[in-house]
């Protein structure tokens, strides 16, 4: 049965790592995320879990003691934030490439500078390349709903990679909304015990993690990494398959809210999304046909999916909440209008950049967005790339 | 009561703004409601002007934007009416809650025109008497859903009396204080 009570996007993320139970969590404590270890530790103390939590002296050293945990044969655990996870970088890249299974509790907070704590996208989408599958949430529902999934994506014997479950700094991290939760039981059926095939403390097998290859075995080493990343597609459609039989939700690479007949979509990812289904009622009931495609998994990333959602749109707004200083847009704009080009898709597409260091975002603002896709599409207005949504002049 | 109810809170870092805001979402989510409580956050110390945020409705909360054009404004503190521009976006057919000593007749001169209702509390004579020491937000909170509405004063109290017997299991009198708080700010805001 489902439980119905209140709580913030931390509490969620801290409640579903509750019911996994997972071996290990080193953690170094970093605004937003800094409650997720903080409510870990709690359950720690309290014998809630029997989670061994690691305090260590940064998060360099927390995503090293992780990369050890797991690589020992420990189902492993961390959260960050922003500078944190730009302090892991080198780390980060190892933990993928060795195969880890770890999760990350990420809460997205914009890079400094200016120095500043709110919600941004810009930490996440640098570590983009890093080889982690990233899946983002809306709301601290599905915040919970993504880490329970998280680890039979990570742990599936074709994938084996890091997985990153994103959410707002603040605007989800600190709301306390309506949740709906799984009772434990049910929860740690559906995530299993994990049972790696290989590891460190595996006395029947010696193994090496994390040693020097040589340019003849390296770039095969690169490649079998990428064919994990594309093979996980398949398996997070399985998972979301099984969990909503389990939770009545349904996950997949993306929703669509009133997309299929759409002539005009934004597509976004994160909090924002809730404040464009708003934006997209209001315009409905004056016959304006606005849709959504909300962004879930951006690694691997969809494209192929994406565009094949929007190919009957005449205009479409891609919002990135991460500047990539290239002059061209962000990285959903880039990599999607690349995915639309593969695909022919032909709706007229405008980069819009938003939301940067936690700039709010109204119902009024995703309304404008609209106004501009429809003066796109029939008076042929043309828009400098790219603008910024909510600027100050 | 509306559909949907918006309600911004100001206060000072360290007063409890934030807490009080929580607490109604909490209280809002007992009575059967869909709820969404949250602070607004920025360089926080203590004393500083902070502010705070509930949305209370019958139907899912989806949208995630601040809000600029609140049913109700409660002030925690009176100094912020020279600072904060606390009227702000606040709706003429709703109304604000400022905690003062001071006399109504003397709050509304600071308060820009304004002219929805205006409300009066002292917070700290409410708390004091009650619980012996200053804390604004129990006795806000009280204040707030009685000018809003937003539930029955009844059920308000009772749901209050069973999260603090939940929270305060190991002290009694802390309960007791603070349903006394509750309790007198009801009849106390003005």
């Amino acid at each position: 049965m489902a439980i119905r009570t209140r709580m913030s996007g931390n509490e969620a993320l801290a409640e579903a790592i509750r019911q996994i139970n997972p071996d290990v969590m080193p953690a170094f404590p970093i605004t937003p995320s800094t409650e997720i270890p903080q409510f870990v530790s709690t359950m720690v103390a309290n014998g809630e879990v029997d989670t061994e939590f690691i305090p260590v002296e940064s998060e360099h050293s927390s995503m090293s003691a992780a990369i050890g945990a797991s690589a020992a044969g420990a189902r492993t655990l961390t959260a960050t934030s922003s500078a944190g996870l730009a302090y892991m970088w080198e780390v980060v890249y190892v933990a993928a490439s060795s195969r880890l299974p770890i999760v990350m509790a990420v809460v997205n907070r914009g890079l400094t500078g200016p120095l500043n704590i709110n919600a941004e996208h810009s930490d996440s989408m640098g570590a983009r390349d890093s080889g982690w599958i990233q899946i983002y949430a809306e709301n601290n529902q599905e915040a919970y709903d993504n880490m329970l999934q998280a680890y039979r994506i990570a742990e599936h014997e074709q994938v084996h990679l890091p997985v990153m479950i994103c959410q707002d700094g603040f605007i989800t991290s600190h709301a306390v909304e309506n949740i709906s939760l799984l009772e434990d039981e049910p929860v740690k059926k559906f995530v299993g015990e994990y049972e790696p095939q290989h590891y460190l403390l595996k006395e029947e097998e010696a193994m090496a993690v994390g040693p020097y290859a040589v340019s003849n075995y390296c770039m095969e080493a690169k490649k079998a990494q990428a064919e994990a990343m594309i093979r996980s597609k398949q398996v997070i459609l399985d998972v979301a398959k099984d969990y909503e039989q389990l939770s009545g939700r349904s996950y997949g690479f993306y929703e669509g809210y009133r997309l299929e007949d759409a002539d005009y979509a934004v597509v976004a990812i994160g909090s924002v999304c809730g404040t464009t289904k708003d934006a997209i009622d209001r315009l409905r009931e004056k016959g304006v046909k606005a849709g959504l495609l909300k962004v879930r998994v951006f690694r691997p990333f969809p494209g192929e999916e994406f565009a094949e959602a929007l190919r009957g749109c005449k205009a479409v707004a891609i919002m990135d909440r991460a500047e990539s200083y290239s002059g061209q847009g962000g990285p959903l704009g880039a990599e999607l209008m690349a995915a639309m080009y593969r695909a022919k898709v032909q709706a007229e597409a405008v980069n819009i950049m938003y939301g940067l260091s936690g700039r709010d975002v109204r119902v009024e603002d995703i309304e404008k967005v609209y106004a501009d896709l429809q003066d796109m599409a029939e008076n042929g207005k043309t828009f400098a790339q790219y603008p910024y949504l909510g600027l100050r002049e | 009561m509306a559909a949907l109810t918006e309600i911004r809170w100001h206060g000072r870092g360290g007063q409890g703004a934030k807490t009080a805001a929580l607490l109604l979402a909490d209280v809002a989510f007992n009575t059967g409601k869909h709820v969404q409580g949250f602070p607004e956050y920025g360089p926080e110390r203590m004393g500083a002007p902070i502010t705070a945020y509930d949305r209370i409705s019958d139907s899912e909360i989806r949208v995630h934007s601040n809000i600029y054009e609140p049913d109700y404004v409660a002030v925690v503190d009176d100094t912020l009416l020279h600072s904060v521009d606390v009227t702000k976006g606040l709706k003429e057919t709703g109304a604000i809650l400022v905690n003062t000593e001071k006399s109504k007749e003397e709050i509304i001169p600071l308060l820009k025109g304004y002219q929805g209702k205006v409300y009066t509390i002292d917070a700290r004579k409410v708390s004091e008497e009650a619980m012996g020491k200053y804390f604004p937000n129990t006795p806000m909170l009280a204040a707030m859903v009685k000018i809003s509405g937003v539930m029955d004063t009844e059920v308000f109290l009772k749901e209050m009396e069973a999260s603090f017997a939940h929270k305060f299991a190991k002290k009694p009198e802390v309960l007791e204080g603070n349903m006394k708080a509750l309790r007198l700010a009801l009849t106390e805001v003005r």
